[in-house]
């Protein structure tokens, strides 16, 4: 008879090759996955959503599958400054690269301001710059207005 | 330089040299009357602006040059859906050098990145005017003869006006600058350009909330009107609007040499009554406005006279 906790155990398998995001905020996890395309892979992909952690209390996970060459990582330090990234190679962690914030970024978030001209001229790229580096600032290329996540 | 789009495009070096070249034309305006012959500013105003407009094209025509172009969106082809981007192209087609005036701020970016001939922005809504900073240190340096070690008080709207946040950077540059700021607590400074007061160790600053208890100390009183375009809320812009009003009875508390510009229109936030004063120099400033823009033209035209 198969014990009933064993059962329900939520597990997530080992990856022989690919990365891990991890600390990442909770609740943030599914916007890292839409913003790096993670949504159009045919490889193994796995989101853990409130996971335990003892330096966040509650963290969020993405385990990916398969080369992270394809994926710009630095946009990961713009959205969420506390996650980090494992890469795996034989099913060890052979490195923990350091995230730094893109000096621009182009497309992934859309300039908040009523009045800038990308409110109303849709085929302009939205194009951000990284102003304050310490802070992880970012402005908009047209109007300079910035960039604040709405939560 | 092709385009100007922030009064800090230009070096402290720069700026200076045009403001040199500004007041050459002042002296001897017949020496530029033909700079210009043959060339022409398009003038693409999506919004009206009479002073702005007229004095570039007052510039363009002292200068020998002729002027096209729209004054309010209406009358372009932005009502049948034209880009910024598209407009731009075509105008390049017609003209030398373009000043082009926007609701939507960074539209004249968008047209510089486009654009085969200079772009110059002329105000593009609440962000920047950077031919009215050149205005304002162009007013201040020809009447004061410096930057640096004055005492510079600002008065009324210092959230939303642009003129006031141009200017103030541009004035970062010099010296030992006081900077003494007036406005409705409503009204104050945004925390983006007190963070970059407060990144320059000799640059002092404050706010206060009364005109009549800071006059005495300054040399350089720049009143802005409260603008009800800035303002999504009817009732904020009604209840703000008349907060300060400068008049005889204040004036007398100024010093003899108290300087006092205005970015213009005015609505009552100065009085006529002090019109004839000496130290009212607001019409004087927007002659200011048309000799600097003249010099802007040449060198965005790389045009020398000697």
């Amino acid at each position: 008879m198969t014990n009933k906790r064993e059962e329900y155990k939520l597990n997530v398998g080992k990856i022989e090759e690919g990365f891990v995001i991890d600390h990442i905020q909770p609740g943030k996890g599914m916007d890292l996955y839409y913003y790096l395309g993670l949504d159009k892979l045919s490889s193994c992909v796995a989101i853990i959503q409130n996971a335990f952690s003892r330096k966040m209390g509650k963290k969020d996970m993405i385990k990916v599958e398969g080369p992270l060459q394809q994926f710009d990582l630095d946009i990961i330090a713009f959205l969420d400054h506390t996650a980090t990234i494992d890469i795996i190679k034989d099913g060890e962690i052979i490195d923990k690269p350091k995230l730094e914030f893109p000096q621009e970024i182009v497309n992934v978030i859309k300039c908040r301001n009523p009045r800038c001209i990308t409110s109303t001229e849709h085929q302009l790229d939205n194009i951000f710059y990284l102003t304050d580096p310490k802070n992880g600032t970012y402005r908009c290329k047209y109007c300079e207005t910035k960039w604040t996540p709405i939560n | 330089m092709k385009n100007v789009m922030s009064p800090l495009d230009f070096s402290v070096e720069e700026l200076e040299a045009l403001m040199d070249k500004a007041t050459d034309i002042m002296a001897h305006p017949q020496k530029y009357a033909h700079a210009c012959d043959g060339k022409i500013l398009a003038t693409l105003f999506y919004e009206p602006s009479t002073r702005t407009r007229l004095s570039f094209e007052a510039a363009m025509l002292r200068l020998g040059g002729k002027t096209l172009g729209f004054h309010s969106a209406d009358s372009s082809s932005a009502t049948k859906g034209e880009t910024v981007a598209d407009t731009i192209r075509v105008i390049s087609s017609f003209a030398d050098i373009c000043a082009m005036r926007h609701p939507k701020e960074g539209a004249p970016m968008v047209a510089a990145e486009k654009s085969s001939i200079p772009v110059i922005n002329a105000g593009d809504g609440g962000h920047q005017h950077p031919t009215q900073t050149l205005t304002d240190l162009m007013t201040i340096h020809s009447l004061k003869g410096h930057f640096d070690n004055l005492t510079i008080g600002m008065c009324g709207d210092l959230k939303f006006g642009r003129t006031v946040h141009s200017l103030i950077e541009a004035l970062l540059r010099y010296s030992n600058i006081h900077f003494v700021f007036i406005s409705p607590k409503e009204l104050m400074l945004p925390g983006y350009i007190k963070d970059k007061l407060d990144s320059h160790p000799d640059i002092q600053y404050e706010e206060v909330t009364t005109l009549e208890e800071v006059l005495p100390k300054l040399d350089v009183l720049y009143m802005t009107r409260v603008q009800r375009e800035r303002f999504f809320n009817e009732e904020d812009y009604v209840r703000l609007k008349d907060f300060y009003i400068l008049d005889k009875k204040k004036m007398a508390l100024a010093g003899p040499d108290m300087l006092v510009l205005h970015p213009l229109p005015r609505v009552n936030e100065i009085s006529t009554e002090i019109d004839d004063d000496p130290r009212a120099v607001f019409f004087k400033q927007v002659k200011f406005g048309m000799y600097i823009r003249m010099a802007l033209i040449l060198k965005l035209l790389d045009i020398n006279v000697d």
